[in-house]
């Protein structure tokens, strides 16, 4: 590729000697598995768990409109395949995380090449290759802004040497009572509302459900009565949740005395003629082979218009309604999902009517999918860029070019007049419990504390462990999977409810936990540290881990409340993309800190080398903002 | 600029759900230029060949290719849009097969075969596009359609692409372009004014910068070669590299540039190259070609201006404004 013809020659060779995984066959991986496979790679094996839908199309161009529903990993190897076809791919239809993948399974390959959507299967991916000691190549998109990153261990930081972002949260307060913007809104329609109505009925819900309006003796005013027409029945629920609601919690005078009070909105004042309308369904026929809409049943055409209060309350009723008419059997397991378009009717208007409430703008039904539905902006262009670097760095990989390995990052303006900027990766960071061996540090009572909690909330929860193993010296007190013995199982089993002090080899001050992950071969030890009290509200835990990296909300709402709801159970990026970019903290440190050249003086802690040779490129000299970050040498 | 507003047609709901995500990027309105914009592209090749596939993956209006020259083994190599069966591309242009490809890629958008030579492109043509994208062609091919997008008196935007193998260039003449910049969120909207592709290539090398790339001055060294050589682009190798210095030479003496400006190993790396594209920078290069693209009918967001550069050696793509605006 580049320099003399003779290294040209070795590179070619080693890109023809290759075995590649690529994890991920989305909008990175389709432009991905075209660039390796026109490079000259020939032992190509991809493994994605998803199918095709209508809305990958516009960039996943190994896809067409007849591929919907099929295997992303088997459709991106057949489209291959038609022009290349003498090289080798292998597909899997499958989730990274299953067994079959461990790694003596990561181990066949010479390097990982990573086009994933979720954090949860890139820290899997990551710790996969740091075990079979497969070097990774990681990647990311959001709109036109992208980066790739090369993690090889011992010589380069892991993906997980740096915090990365988890999903927001907010406050229940916020969602329950407060909201001030229109995603506490959708949070309110999604977690709660469309939760209450059509998932499952034994999850706990901080809905009111409540009522003293005559004649309801029942104690769950969302149960629908046994001869309640249908009608009858959404108005009721509309009346309760942005009528009824709206008064008691204006009851509570103490929290409106610095905030706007909120209106109650009664279906009697927003529809008036249709409450005076006879009961009973009057409406056409839906088309049966097509999927139910509300919006379609009522004429509405437009999801990029924002309707008026009247027309989000019609549609609320009618997707109320069109659950229980046409989609009865799938009520008590439903989980919001976006490509749902019924569903994303019902949790746009129902955000919108509370919005209304509260004096907040409405939005669009397109606007409120994609905050319903975290949905990342992608285009096939940065994705085409982004899969280009990836091949490069991977080559470099292969041949071996460590000290020319970049992290790159694609910028939507130009800096210092580039809008690709390589940097020099960093060093590993050696308090990373990924990739180093130092210990973490749990403060947690010991005589209330399960162990239970202990697993959940700490090592599945935040170190991200899969099925883990809980040592104490050498008594094994805990294993996740399959294959136990039945009593080994139970006795498990009974371990999980005890207290630390408690357990057979007991836990207490200065103990030490080995925990492990056999499949992603993690081991790491964890000190405990007994403390007897925990600040409720800003340890809700009620347990402490320290000396690792601890994943940045994006952004952090801290207006009381010590429980929150997560914006996106079940987190569901586009597709091949990563956390937003502009968002996160490990690359805005980076890039805040290379963008900072530009405003400062030569003369700064940090310079720019740019040596007469072909090899200029941004260095961060050793500073102190830096810390423990040291170049690569 | 896709001929100004044009908010008056919705967007099918067919277009809605295929196009959600960039919609999400760029906005409706942008969605609608879009499918309004026609382009031209003359010589397919691997640069080419992913900015095609961008733009109609995009939802241009339509798209067509200008490439006469029999499809041969030497396209396979970075050309995706080919399927490597003689009995398929045997005895038909490189614009007819690629076109058949490409047609499958969105079937809302027209993608045909314009037949003909590049060189002989003007008048009336020229006014059915939007937006030409030259590749490989000879210096004087692209400054003659250049000239003569800039003299019909529909806007017509001009774009020049090439790649050898680990190195890339991009060119961009908008003329006169009006667009919408955000600033801090507020839409704010700016002009800017290009000087043509020859204004571009003639500034005298001594007004620029000292950190202009090496490579603006050793593409030119080569154009010039391959010019006065009467071949097209890319189509010097390794054996013209003594006659390449040469002129390297003469070059950087009339315009007093120390010749270390353009390094030998930078000459020689991109004679190797000759025709042979690597597929990583094709895909590289023809992103953001599409995006310049995509930036340019919208009206939304800075568009380069005016050259565009990547090197895989260093890694850096690289805007450069040529004449600087301080110079002359």
């Amino acid at each position: 590729m580049a320099s003399s013809p003779a290294s040209a020659a070795s590179e070619e060779e080693a890109v023809k000697a290759a075995k590649v995984l690529m994890v991920g066959a989305g909008g990175i991986g389709c432009e991905l598995l075209k660039t390796l496979a026109l490079s000259g790679f020939r032992d190509i094996h991809i493994i994605d768990l998803d199918t095709i839908e209508v809305s990958n199309l516009n960039r996943q161009f190994l896809f067409r409109q007849s591929h919907v529903g099929q295997s992303k990993a088997h459709v991106a190897r057949d489209a291959v395949l038609k022009f290349r076809p003498n090289i080798n791919i292998t597909s899997y239809h499958a989730n990274v995380k299953d067994a079959q993948f461990n790694v003596e399974f990561f181990k066949q390959f010479n390097v990982v090449l990573n086009g994933l959507d979720n954090l949860d299967a890139r820290r899997h991916v990551n710790r996969l290759c740091l075990a079979a000691e497969v070097p990774l190549v990681e990647s990311g998109t959001t709109g036109f802004l992208g980066q790739v990153t090369v993690h090889v261990k011992g010589k380069t930081e892991c993906y997980e040497c740096q915090p990365k972002p988890v999903p927001k949260s907010y406050p229940v307060c916020t969602i329950t009572s407060t909201p001030s913007k229109f995603v506490h809104c959708i949070v309110w329609a999604k977690e709660l509302l469309f939760a209450k109505m059509f998932g499952d009925k034994n999850q706990d819900n901080d809905l009111n459900v409540r009522s003293n309006e005559s004649g309801t003796s029942k104690s769950d005013v969302f149960e629908r009565n046994a001869d309640e027409d249908l009608d009858q029945y959404a108005r009721r629920i509309y009346d309760h949740v942005f009528g009824y609601n709206i008064e008691v919690a204006l009851e509570n005078e103490e929290t409106w005395k610095n905030r706007r009070r909120p209106n109650p909105i009664y279906i009697r004042d927003t529809l008036p003629e249709e409450a005076i309308r006879q009961n009973g369904s009057s409406r056409d026929i839906n088309n049966e082979q097509e999927e139910p809409s509300a919006m379609v049943s009522l004429g509405l055409r437009n999801p990029q218009e924002i309707w008026s209060l009247a027309d989000n309350s019609r549609v609320f009723l009618e997707a109320l309604k069109l659950f229980f008419e046409k989609r009865e059997k799938e009520i008590g397991n439903l989980v919001f999902d976006k490509d749902d378009q019924l569903a994303v009717e019902f949790v746009t208007t129902a955000a919108n009517i509370r919005a209304s409430s509260f004096g907040i703008p409405l939005h669009s039904l397109f606007e409120a999918k994609g905050v319903a539905g975290n949905i990342v902006h992608a285009v096939a262009t940065t994705n085409a860029i982004i899969a280009g670097l990836i091949v490069i760095e991977a080559i470099k990989v292969l041949h071996g070019d460590y000290k020319k390995y970049r992290m790159t990052y694609c910028l939507e303006h130009p800096s210092r007049k580039m809008l690709l900027m390589p940097i020099e990766p960093f060093e590993p960071n050696k308090s990373c419990y990924v990739c180093s061996e130092t210990p973490l540090l749990l403060e947690v009572n010991t005589k209330t504390t399960k162990l239970r909690e202990v697993i959940e909330k700490i090592i599945k929860s935040k170190l991200g462990m899969n099925l883990p193993l809980v040592m104490i010296g050498s008594t094994l007190v805990f294993e996740d999977g399959e294959g136990l013995e039945e009593d080994e199982a139970a006795n498990y089993a009974l371990n999980l409810e005890k207290v630390l002090a408690e357990l057979p080899a007991p836990v207490v001050n200065d103990t030490k936990l080995t925990v492990e992950d056999f499949q992603q071969e993690l081991s790491c030890s964890i000190n405990i540290k007994h403390r007897d009290e925990f600040d409720e509200e800003k340890e809700p835990d009620g347990m402490v881990l320290s000396g690792w990296s601890a994943p940045v909300e994006k952004q952090v709402t801290s207006n009381g409340g010590n429980q929150s709801v997560a914006s996106s159970s079940g987190a569901d990026y586009a597709d091949g993309i990563v956390e937003d970019i502009s968002t996160k903290p490990g690359m805005k440190r980076k890039l805040d800190e290379v963008l900072e050249l530009e405003n400062c003086d030569a003369s700064s802690s940090a310079q720019v080398v740019e040596d007469d040779d072909d090899d200029d490129l941004v260095m961060l000299d050793e500073n102190p903002k830096l810390a423990k970050k040291k170049r690569l040498q | 600029m896709g001929g100004g507003g044009g908010a008056e047609e919705e967007l099918t709901a067919q277009e809605t759900a295929l196009y959600d995500r960039q919609i999400r990027v760029w906005g409706v309105d942008a969605q609608k230029r879009l499918s309004k914009a026609h382009v031209l592209v003359c010589g397919m090749n691997g640069t080419t060949t992913e900015f095609c596939k961008n733009i109609v993956l995009a939802g241009v209006g339509s798209l067509s290719l200008m490439d006469d020259h029999l499809v041969t083994e030497d396209d396979l190599n970075a050309n995706f849009l080919i399927p490597h069966d003689e009995s398929i591309y045997g005895g038909r242009s490189r614009a007819e097969v690629c076109c058949e490809s490409l047609k499958d890629f969105n079937p809302m958008v027209r993608v045909a075969v314009e037949k003909g030579d590049p060189s002989l492109i003007d008048g009336e043509f020229l006014d059915k596009f939007d937006i030409i994208v030259v590749s490989c062609a000879s210096i004087k091919t692209k400054l003659l359609i250049n000239d003569n997008c800039r003299k019909r008196s529909k806007h017509i935007a001009f774009y020049a692409i090439e790649c050898k193998d680990s190195c890339g260039e991009i060119f961009v003449d908008l003329q006169n372009h009006s667009y919408v910049q955000k600033v801090g969120g507020e839409p704010k909207p700016k002009e800017l004014a290009y000087p043509s592709l020859q204004e571009a290539i003639s500034v005298p090398w001594k007004n620029l910068p000292r950190k202009t790339t090496k490579l603006y001055f050793a593409m030119r060294v080569l154009e010039n070669y391959e010019s006065s050589e009467g071949r097209n682009a890319c189509e010097a190798s390794l054996s013209d590299l003594p006659a390449v210095l040469a002129l390297r030479k003469d070059m950087c003496d009339k315009m007093s540039l120390s010749e270390s400006q353009i390094p030998t190993a930078l000459l020689e790396r991109l004679l190797a190259a000759g025709k042979k594209q690597h597929p990583p920078v094709c895909a590289i290069l023809g992103g953001i070609l599409g995006q310049e693209v995509i930036k340019s009918i919208s009206g939304k967001g800075d568009p380069i201006k005016n050259f565009f550069y990547y090197d895989a050696a260093d890694g850096k793509g690289i805007a450069e404004d040529i004449p600087p605006l301080s110079s002359d």
